[in-house]
């Protein structure tokens, strides 16, 4: 790797290092000393600042690396990520603008905040925040290895064998991270997802009209990309049929139908209701913004398709890794000039500290208010509530740290399968919740448990050609030999569950508790009574 | 317009954005081809334009009801 390309890389790290700490002072509060401040960054955004910040949370680094890395190495089902990006916005249009009414009112800063009011639940609350933590966790695991994954190409690092000292650059990528974020709250990540996102966009841009003409066109990518895969299937007909290898094709086969639309409905309906999400749409300024968002973050989704596509063109590009996740920076590295690689490679790493920000902030608010001020310090002040929110964010990031270095890699993105079965198991207690009391606490919580046990059992029965477990996120529909999205299957008798045990519970006279929202909660906005446009820290 | 027939226009609107991606039987081709794309891809990538102009004609539709104070 050339000197040019890493210097290009380093100054536009240190510019948005500067910019990190900068944002404490941009649109700057009395104080960053509670969590409307620290932690929704003032529940001030706009549609432009909610675009960028949003955006960055829902099109992370990882997603930039995986994605096109599932096209590489030919399995189809892996685009179900443009899909899942456009059935997710109807679903947020409709549903999180009631969540954010609600949340402004009361000053709910987490979903779990809001299960706790309207279910008068602790233990639901409870199970609420953990699922959310432990959902979070693996994925910010997973922007690591992102990062990782863009500096192994660019040669920066050592070649020790000491994982700490091979991995200091890493280290030192997240410690100014871990930094910025601690005296700067969601200020940071919402600063620097400008830069991040001009970054993406001029490289896949350039990307995407600059590298199919080197190749002879899409025409020439797509039919050199099949003619591939035919030779691959060929080559290794006997393990495939043997069950030891997958046949690779541009297009899911027929079979893979409910695999591809059950992966991309779980992952929209679990998308937002992810700790991250949720942050990001609670830190918008009222509820237009959510709505005229829904219908202006597409644009990303077409980057991701475009992206995508680029694990196609590498394979055109005759690249060669033997990790898949390579294959894109490669590609860059390969074909375009030293100084633009290490822009692109910047945009991606870039691209692992925004959404590494929003979810270590999200797990902190999560902790802090649902398991710290619940359970260890109910009169905790604001001030206490933030500094023990900043602490954990530390925490948090440092977990992530060790779990990617000190474990396997393969074990976080497991976990991460994992995280998506189980944040879809909160569903019901959110979404039921914003617009019915209908279902009973103790039927939400039940429903809640079989499903996350469910869904783990059913995860831990995957096999793959690779390992004998936790090997993918598809299980057959019982009785029938038609793959699913297990997070559905969960999530259906999780439902189920809620459903038949409500009318039992109340029949058996278990007491139900008090909602303590209002109807008009749902749909108030700024101007409102309770609504304003800067929560006041001390009217709690 | 009434609140109901407003939102019920609304779901109508939004409904092909959330169906149309789901239903992979519908895509699942290779032909026709666009400047030398699959089917299976381009009709994806149309898709998006298809459901952010859906979300927009949406958004005015509950625009101009809370305006009136129709929220939902």
């Amino acid at each position: 790797m050339s000197g040019v390309a890493v210097g290009v890389f380093v100054f536009l790290f240190l510019l948005v290092t500067v910019m990190g700490f900068a944002a404490s002072r941009w649109r700057r509060a009395a104080s960053l000393d509670n969590l409307d401040e620290w932690g929704l960054g003032g529940r001030g955004f706009g549609t432009f600042i909610a675009w960028f910040l949003i955006g960055g949370d829902i099109y992370t680094a990882y997603t930039f690396i995986a994605v096109p890395a599932t096209l590489y190495a030919g399995s189809a089902v892996g685009f179900f990520a443009v899909p899942y990006t456009i059935v997710v916005y109807p679903l947020i249009f409709l549903f999180l603008p009631r969540l954010w009414s609600v949340s402004h009112r009361h000053g709910y800063v987490t979903p779990a905040d809001f299960v706790e009011g309207r279910y008068d639940s602790r233990p639901l609350a409870l199970a609420i925040a953990l699922t959310g933590i432990l959902a979070t966790m693996p994925y910010i695991a997973l922007q690591l290895v992102g990062m990782q994954v863009v500096l192994e190409v660019i040669g920066i690092g050592t070649d020790s064998s000491n994982w700490f000292v091979k991995d200091l650059p890493l280290f030192l990528a997240f410690g100014v991270l871990a930094a910025y974020t601690y005296s700067s709250g969601l200020r940071a990540p919402a600063l620097i997802a400008f830069v991040k996102d001009t970054l993406i966009y001029v490289v896949i841009i350039v990307a995407v009209i600059y590298l199919p003409g080197q190749f002879g066109g899409w025409g020439a990518i797509f039919d050199t990309v099949e003619s591939s895969f035919a030779s691959f299937n060929a080559d290794n007909a006997d393990a495939i049929a043997a069950g030891q290898a997958t046949p690779r094709a541009i297009m899911p086969a027929e079979a893979a139908h409910w695999a591809y639309g059950s992966l991309a409905l779980g992952s929209a309906l679990a998308l937002f209701m992810y700790p991250h999400s949720v942050t990001g749409v609670l830190s918008t300024r009222n509820r237009s913004v959510i709505r005229r968002n829904a219908a202006l973050l597409p644009a990303y989704s077409f980057l991701l398709g475009l992206l995508a596509l680029l694990g196609f063109v590498a394979i055109a590009a005759g690249v060669k890794v033997a990790n898949p996740q390579q294959s894109v920076p490669q590609l860059f590295e390969n074909e375009f000039p030293a100084w633009f690689a290490g822009v692109a490679f910047a945009a991606i790493v870039i691209g692992a500290l925004v959404p590494a920000a929003i979810m270590s902030i999200a797990a902190a608010n999560l902790w802090t208010r649902n398991i710290y001020r619940a359970y260890l310090n109910r009169d905790a002040t604001h001030a206490e509530q933030a500094r023990q929110a900043k602490l954990v964010s530390l925490l948090v990031k440092f977990g992530a740290l060790v779990f990617v270095l000190a474990l396997s890699k393969d074990f976080a993105i497991n976990l991460q399968l994992l995280g998506g079965v189980w944040i879809l198991q909160t569903l019901p207690a959110i979404v039921v919740g914003l617009y019915t009391r209908w279902l009973h606490r103790w039927a939400v919580f039940a429903g809640w448990a079989v499903g996350m046990a469910w869904g783990t059992w059913l995860a831990y029965g995957v096999a793959s050609p690779v390992q004998a477990h936790f090997g993918g996120p598809l299980v057959n529909l019982p009785g029938t030999e038609t793959k699913v999205y297990i997070a559905m299957l969960a999530l259906a008798l999780n439902l189920v569950v809620a459903v038949v045990l409500t009318p039992v519970l109340r029949a058996a006279g278990v007491d139900a508790g008090t909602d303590h929202t209002r109807p008009d909660d749902y749909t108030a906005d700024l101007g409102d009574e309770g609504v304003v446009e800067e929560l006041d820290p001390a009217a709690g | 317009m009434s609140s109901n027939a407003r939102w019920t226009l609304i779901c109508v609107l939004l409904a092909p954005a959330v169906v149309l991606p789901l239903l992979v039987g519908v895509y699942d081709r290779h032909d026709p081809e666009l400047w030398g794309f699959p089917f299976f891809f381009w009709f994806q990538f149309l898709l998006i334009p298809v459901a952010a102009v859906l979300t927009t004609s949406a958004y005015v539709l509950a625009r101009s009801g809370e305006k009136k104070g129709d929220r939902r």
